[in-house]
């Protein structure tokens, strides 16, 4: 009985995460499309029906689905075989493997068994995020080297030297964090979040550390390799890594670049955004700063705690789509001035600043 | 450049804002519109198969046959049309009319719209006013390039557009073609 419970339960928290993160790569593409068409004055893809219902182009992701699969999968010639079959496996798994750490929801009791609502505890969640991003990048050099083709290999090199650039710049501004919130296990870090500072502002990540939330966000949008960052795909000059691919492979990478814009928005709201925590809200129920209190029940508060985390990220995905749709691309040599001459100096000196001032004010330990 | 713009941040921001802000007005619109409100529009788009834009009645489009009272052609094969084409798309094989005031008629009156440029010469040119391209039809296509020679037939078949430009004829279907 315990077994079967806890075996559920482990079920349960991989099963949101996966349906979550999954589904809303699926959905990204109409977001994507949708929003594009809003904010360009446009209408959008809505031509894709079943028996003339058209529930806005929200079949279109599952025509894409459809056409991805019954394309031809084409493989080149002097291509590497077993290589370039593996690429998009290997991108999409650690696109998708990256969430497993971030938490959605805080410790759901049920019935005396703590649940913590993420999908792995992991007490060095963040680092377990950082690797499984930075190992995407190697699906992205094994299609572009594995393709037997020169641009392929060129947009497969790009990819790599923007994720070394990207990377450098994403570890150092989360020290910042880390040196907050005391803590590498993404849970801890939200739970600090859930403090108030001077009683009434919530002790968010990017409260605490603005620029950190900046330059995370700037290298978060490079390491998704989309426009303004797209210089490993190129398409108007190189096409990139993924030349070579057509059908569903090529249909992962472009998924690969929509879970990993769900990965990055939920390492935003989980490091700077409060995570699930929503304001003034406690375990008990809500606690004002001008003293009224509200008391619910625990089923409600992890409830509206799961719906904080998923608005939030919501509201970041809708951010990095409107970023996406309005910048024009970084030039290969612009992108990388930025990720070393601004991001990567820029958030060695938010460390600096952040040490002496944790050193200074911080909490005597 | 200023040294405000080297640092990118305000000019990024200020390019989120118009975007945000077309976003946020559209969305609205749609909204609006959806709850009833028909004259907010949201995109300036028109959905073309359902919906098309006026055209204007100058607007050169596919040709028709200006047919007699008793459904005979107009043309007399003069051949003017043929003479001025800048194209060589037209071709004309014509005929004794039975009434003999009437000097001659067309046996073959084919166009290949496949070479035709649209100048709308051969409507100019025309002195019996046979020829003319008001229909409204942009939409022909074929998979072959014999299928876009239209004849008399198609052409004597199809009607002037409605006054906002709608096509009143279906588009001609090629003989060679099922539909």
């Amino acid at each position: 009985m315990s077994l079967a419970a806890d075996l559920g339960i482990a079920f349960g928290r991989v099963a949101f995460i996966m349906l979550f993160v999954l589904n809303l790569g699926g959905l990204m593409t109409w977001v994507e499309r949708k929003q594009s068409a809003i904010m360009q004055d446009r209408i959008g893809a809505n031509r894709a029906s079943i028996y003339g219902f058209r529930v806005m182009g929200l079949l279109h992701p599952l025509a894409d689905a459809i056409k991805m699969l019954t394309k031809e999968d084409f493989r080149p010639a002097r291509a590497d075989r077993f290589l370039f079959a593996l690429a998009p496996f290997v991108s999409v798994f650690f696109a998708l493997a990256a969430f497993a750490s971030i938490p959605f929801g805080d410790t759901l009791v049920i019935r005396g068994r703590e649940i913590p609502l993420q999908a792995v505890t992991l007490n060095v969640g963040i680092l377990y995020v950082l690797a499984m991003l930075s190992l995407g990048v190697y699906g992205v050099m094994m299609a572009g080297w594995s393709s037997g083709n020169n641009f392929a290999l060129l947009g497969s090199q790009r990819a790599a030297a923007l994720m070394i650039s990207a990377e450098i710049a994403i570890g150092a501004s989360i020290m910042g964090v880390i040196m907050v919130y005391g803590s590498l296990n993404m849970m801890d870090i939200v739970r600090g979040q859930g403090a108030l500072l001077g009683g009434w502002l919530p002790k968010w990540g990017i409260v605490t550390q603005p620029l950190a939330c900046l330059l995370f966000l700037t290298a978060g949008i490079a390491a998704t390799k989309r426009i303004p960052f797209d210089t490993p795909e190129g398409e108007s000059e190189i096409i990139g890594y993924f030349v070579e691919y057509s059908g569903m492979k090529f249909g992962m990478f472009a998924m690969t670049d929509f879970l990993e814009t769900v990965v990055i928005s939920g390492m935003v709201t989980t490091l700077f955004l409060g995570g699930w925590q929503v304001p003034y809200l406690t375990a008990a129920g809500f606690q004002f700063p001008w003293g009224a209190t509200w008391s619910l029940q625990h089923g409600i508060v992890v409830l509206l705690q799961v719906g904080a985390f998923v608005l939030k990220g919501l509201v970041m995905i809708f951010f990095l789509m409107l970023i996406r749709w309005t910048l024009p691309r970084f030039r290969y040599d612009q992108a990388m001035r930025l990720g070393w001459l601004a991001l990567f100096p820029l958030s060695i000196l938010n460390i600096v600043v952040t040490g002496a001032v944790l050193l200074l004010w911080g909490p005597q330990s | 450049m200023k040294t405000a713009q080297r640092f990118y941040l305000r000019e990024v921001l200020s390019g989120l804002g118009l975007t945000a802000a077309h976003f946020f007005r559209n969305m609205g619109r749609h909204i609006a519109h959806s709850l009833g409100k028909k004259d907010a529009q949201g995109a300036v788009t028109i959905q073309y198969p359902d919906e098309r834009r006026p055209y204007s009645p100058r607007l050169r489009s596919l040709h028709r046959l200006v047919r007699r009272e008793d459904g005979s052609p107009r043309c007399v094969a003069c051949m003017m049309c043929e003479t001025v084409c800048p194209a060589h798309c037209i071709y004309i094989v014509a005929e004794e009319h039975p009434n003999p005031e009437i000097e001659k008629m067309p046996r073959r009156f084919d166009i290949d719209l496949g070479k035709c440029v649209f100048c709308g010469y051969c409507v100019e040119a025309c002195p019996e006013d046979a020829i003319r391209m008001d229909t409204g039809i942009l939409e022909f296509s074929a998979y072959n390039r014999r299928s876009m020679i239209y004849t008399k037939e198609m052409l004597l078949a199809l009607e002037p557009a409605e006054r906002d430009g709608r096509p009143r004829s279906p588009v001609p279907m090629p003989a060679d073609r099922k539909p």
